[in-house]
């Protein structure tokens, strides 16, 4: 059964300085309040991971809590590029940022693997692109039945996943629906993991095309009305598209950047 | 009904899919075409994004892959590795639909860096996203890009996905790759635009077709069509 936690507890008990983390969420769902619970309590040295860092890792990376990255599409959704992740690669401020870079393909099987208990996932990709020659986590293998060959790509295993959902009932039972992107194998592929819902209910009616994450497969549930802010949580809130479209001008800067992080920090 | 470059180049996107076909977009050009697609000639067009919605009708632009607006409209909603596993590697997909940053005569799409060398680049730029997969897995490829010195370059700093595509459709005309060969060539020019225009905003010696043509310029329809969409 998982624990019902507060935010700050959740993030305190399972987030730790030089941990592997990932906060999935693709475009909807994406656990906004929980990365700035980490940005509260200082996480260092973190290797975030996550297929599409957008505006919340471009928050965390800009604060300087991450020592790597490893994802497959590091950008604004929609808008451009992130300038805080951006200035780390090519400034290295405010700390330098290792980077391991994927295809979307790569990272989906990639925690494929990890939720399945295996040590590589085998794909039909990469092939032809420079993406290989810079990193060392893709690799080739034979198929021992065609002779083709075919990308491998190691298991991605988290020290903690956590992830936004709509609900959960008082066990931990978590209910998401709409895209729900990698998250259940980002879950199921990590240490630990904290679920931050909508709300937590006596009893969860079921919904077409839901994604239910048993109790006892989740560490930490944690009700955050709001949590995926600017994302969204499908059924209770909408994209706020005008913040990711405000967020350009905000991250351009350090100093604007900085400022307008003090709002989330206090 | 006068149009901008712009519009003529999204309508010829357009144009280049077929109703009934399977098609992976990306956001952006290639999101607006395919719309601008299903809206005029092909209203059977399956529009597929990599945030698992298949089959999305949305009724307003989509700003981004995973707008709410594409999970409402889908035939279904997959999960991430259901998209890249089941629908696009076995090749399940008709067309892929790419933006790029840079390309070059062959048609190799770079998304990455941009100068210096990939651990200390000029300009880092998001990266590879759905696209390596995409170029490679798709039956064809077509590019939406605007055409300049910055981004039609004769080498590309980074492979980011494979070329080369069967179309490359850009706001001054059409580039296809050349029987027997990768090299894409000019085929067609947008009304008004000259072949001195579309070699100067080309980074190589740009190769043009026997069989030049002009692009039909934007229609009434195709044009109200884009522009009652782009302000829905």
């Amino acid at each position: 059964m998982a624990e019902i936690v507060s935010l700050a507890e959740g993030v305190a008990d399972l987030v730790r300085d030089g941990d592997t983390v990932a906060l999935e969420g693709f475009t909807h769902l994406i656990p906004h309040a929980a990365g700035h619970e980490i940005i509260r309590q200082g996480r260092r040295d973190l290797t975030l991971v996550r297929m599409t860092p957008d505006v919340v890792y471009d928050q965390l990376i800009g604060m300087g809590c991450a020592r790597k990255l490893i994802f497959s599409w590091g950008g604004n959704p929609g808008v451009g590029s992130l300038h805080r992740f951006r200035d780390a690669v090519q400034h290295g401020w405010p700390v330098p940022l290792e980077i391991e870079e994927h295809s979307h393909a790569g990272m989906a099987n990639r925690y494929v693997a990890g939720a399945s208990g295996l040590p590589f996932a085998v794909l039909r990709g990469y092939a032809g692109t420079d993406l290989p020659r810079h990193t060392p986590n893709i690799g080739f293998v034979t198929c021992p039945f065609t002779g083709e060959e075919l990308a491998a790509v190691p298991a991605l295993n988290p020290d903690v996943t956590i992830v936004h959902a709509q609900r959960a009932d008082r066990s931990g039972t978590v209910q998401m629906w709409g895209i729900t992107g990698v998250q259940k194998e980002a879950v199921l592929a990590a240490k630990r993991s904290l679920v931050t819902v909508e709300e937590i209910v006596d009893r969860l009616e079921p919904v077409p095309g839901q994604v239910v994450l048993p109790g006892w497969a989740v560490t930490a549930v944690a009700e955050v009305p709001g949590g995926a802010h600017p994302s969204y949580a499908h059924g209770y809130t909408v994209r706020d598209n005008a913040f990711y479209q405000a967020w350009d001008e905000i991250s351009r800067d350090r100093g604007t950047f900085l400022s307008w992080m003090q709002g989330v920090a206090a | 009904m006068s149009h901008t470059s712009d519009e003529m180049m999204t309508v010829a996107a357009a144009r280049a899919l077929r109703d009934g076909a399977a098609c992976f977009v990306g956001i952006g050009l290639p999101s607006t075409a395919a719309n601008l697609a299903r809206r005029t000639h092909a209203p059977n067009l399956v529009l597929i994004y990599e945030s698992g919605c298949l089959g999305a009708k949305p009724d307003r632009l989509p700003l981004s892959i995973g707008d709410g607006v594409l999970a409402d409209t889908a035939d279904a909603v997959v999960s991430v590795p259901e998209v890249f596993n089941y629908w696009l590697q076995p090749g399940r997909i008709d067309v892929g639909f790419l933006g790029a940053a840079q390309l070059d005569r062959h048609g190799n799409i770079n998304t990455t860096v941009i100068g210096g060398d990939y651990a200390d680049p000029k300009v880092r730029l998001p990266g590879a996203g759905g696209a390596p997969e995409i170029a490679a897995s798709c039956r064809e490829v077509i590019v939406v890009v605007r055409h300049g010195l910055r981004t039609f370059v004769d080498r590309v700093d980074f492979i980011t996905s494979v070329g080369p595509p069967r179309k490359v459709i850009t706001d001054l005309g059409v580039l296809a790759a050349g029987p027997g060969t990768s090299e894409l060539v000019l085929t067609h020019l947008h009304p008004g635009v000259t072949v001195e225009q579309a070699r100067a905003a080309t980074g190589w010696d740009l190769a043009v077709s026997p069989g030049l043509t002009g692009t039909e310029p934007p229609t009434e329809a195709e044009l109200s069509a884009l522009r009652a969409f782009e302000q829905a």
